[in-house]
């Protein structure tokens, strides 16, 4: 299942990189946040194939677990219900005597399988990419929520870039530690170098956004 | 090994052992404070929750080197604090404990609930005690000590 997850969009994504290589500038992830000039635009057509690939790490349960619409986060490749009744609190960051932080450290307990992070919180509700049953949006509604300045933070196309390279808990997705059980958690369908990548390709071609729905 | 300097209810610790040691253990085996009780280790129960930094925090899953010079407060030291002082109080009045295995967390958990929340609804209680586990089912006595302790802040 987990090798079905992943091959499948990375092959996508090879044949993407390579099709639109001739009419790319190099590029290498783990730049600074600001995308290079390019010599040869990218078309609006690639930027909306790489937002597919971007979109498909966004909507992993590594990442949209705590992109909730409710008023708790979730857990697991079956994206329930946070054990404990734990629930997000007027930060995203739970309520005193159970907060984010008072089981989610600064980095995986692998041993206890609880993961960690520096600064565990769930995403603002204005960063929510479910609706409140639990359905994930639509790639169109998560594009157009992650690129509404008025809801993201004030964030532009190379702050959303930076963000994907570095924010701690997206480097975590990609690093997500043990279950408690010693297996190893599920991981997003891309790497992150490859989503750094999709996300640097969508962002140089103006972060377009699929048509409704 | 590693030499770990710790302040543990203000008082100023040195620790060595391995890095991945958990807080609890370090409390428990090398400071000798078994106030602190290990009930599921992996952060489920609640039984070993301590003040880190001032957040309420399983002290099982957190490695001694990620402490990083937050103070630590244990069931051993809350009383020194007047909210601790007013929560041990209400436990005693309510008579809340039966087996008490839990409570050092539970007295924990409802200090940190009641610094932020002097007057905290039943729905505060549930949701900042909703991951101390009691199985003696303690849950209404506690509901009502930390009601009682408020009326005592007050």
């Amino acid at each position: 299942m987990v090798c079905s997850l992943r091959t499948s969009p990375r092959i996508f994504f090879i044949l993407f990189v390579c099709a639109l290589w001739s009419g790319m500038p190099s590029r290498v992830s783990g730049q600074s946040g600001s995308p290079k000039p390019t010599a040869t635009p990218v078309t609006r057509d690639a930027g909306l194939a790489a937002w597919q690939q971007v979109y498909s790490v966004l909507t992993h349960p590594r990442c949209i677990n705590c992109h909730t619409a409710t008023n708790y986060p979730e857990q697991g490749d079956d994206r329930h219900r946070h054990l404990f009744n734990v629930v997000r609190g007027p930060e995203g960051k739970g309520v005193p005597g159970l907060n984010c932080a008072t089981c989610h450290q600064g980095a995986n307990a692998d041993r206890a399988g609880v993961p960690g992070a520096y600064n565990w919180h769930l995403a603002p509700l204005s960063m929510k990419w479910q609706d409140p049953e639990a359905k994930i949006l639509s790639s169109a509604q998560v594009c157009q929520s992650l690129t509404d300045r008025t809801k993201n933070h004030n964030f532009d196309g190379p702050a959303i870039l930076k963000h994907h390279q570095d924010e701690p808990l997206v480097l975590w997705a990609f690093q997500p530690g043990q279950r408690r059980d010693g297996s190893a958690r599920s991981l997003p369908p891309l790497t992150h170098d490859e989503f750094v990548a999709a996300t640097r390709t969508w962002v140089e071609a103006g972060t377009p956004c699929p048509q409704n729905p | 090994m590693e030499t770990y300097k710790l302040t543990v209810n203000g008082q100023p610790k040195q620790v060595t052992v391995d890095p991945d040691t958990p807080l609890l253990w370090v409390l428990r085996e090398d400071l000798k404070m078994t106030g602190t009780k290990y009930g599921c280790g992996i952060a489920a129960c609640g039984a070993c929750t301590v003040h880190l930094g001032g957040i309420a925090t399983r002290s099982c899953v957190v490695p001694v080197s990620l402490v990083r010079g937050r103070s630590i407060v244990t069931i051993e030291g809350i009383g020194e604090d007047h909210v601790g002082r007013a929560v041990q109080n209400a436990w005693v009045a309510q008579d809340v404990v039966q087996c008490g295995y839990c409570q050092s967390g539970q007295i924990m958990s409802a200090v940190a609930l009641l610094k932020s929340t002097p007057k905290p609804t039943d729905t505060n209680i549930e949701e900042s005690m909703g991951g101390n586990i009691c199985r003696c089912g303690t849950y209404v006595r506690i509901r009502e000590a930390i009601k009682a302790a408020a009326l005592q802040l007050k």
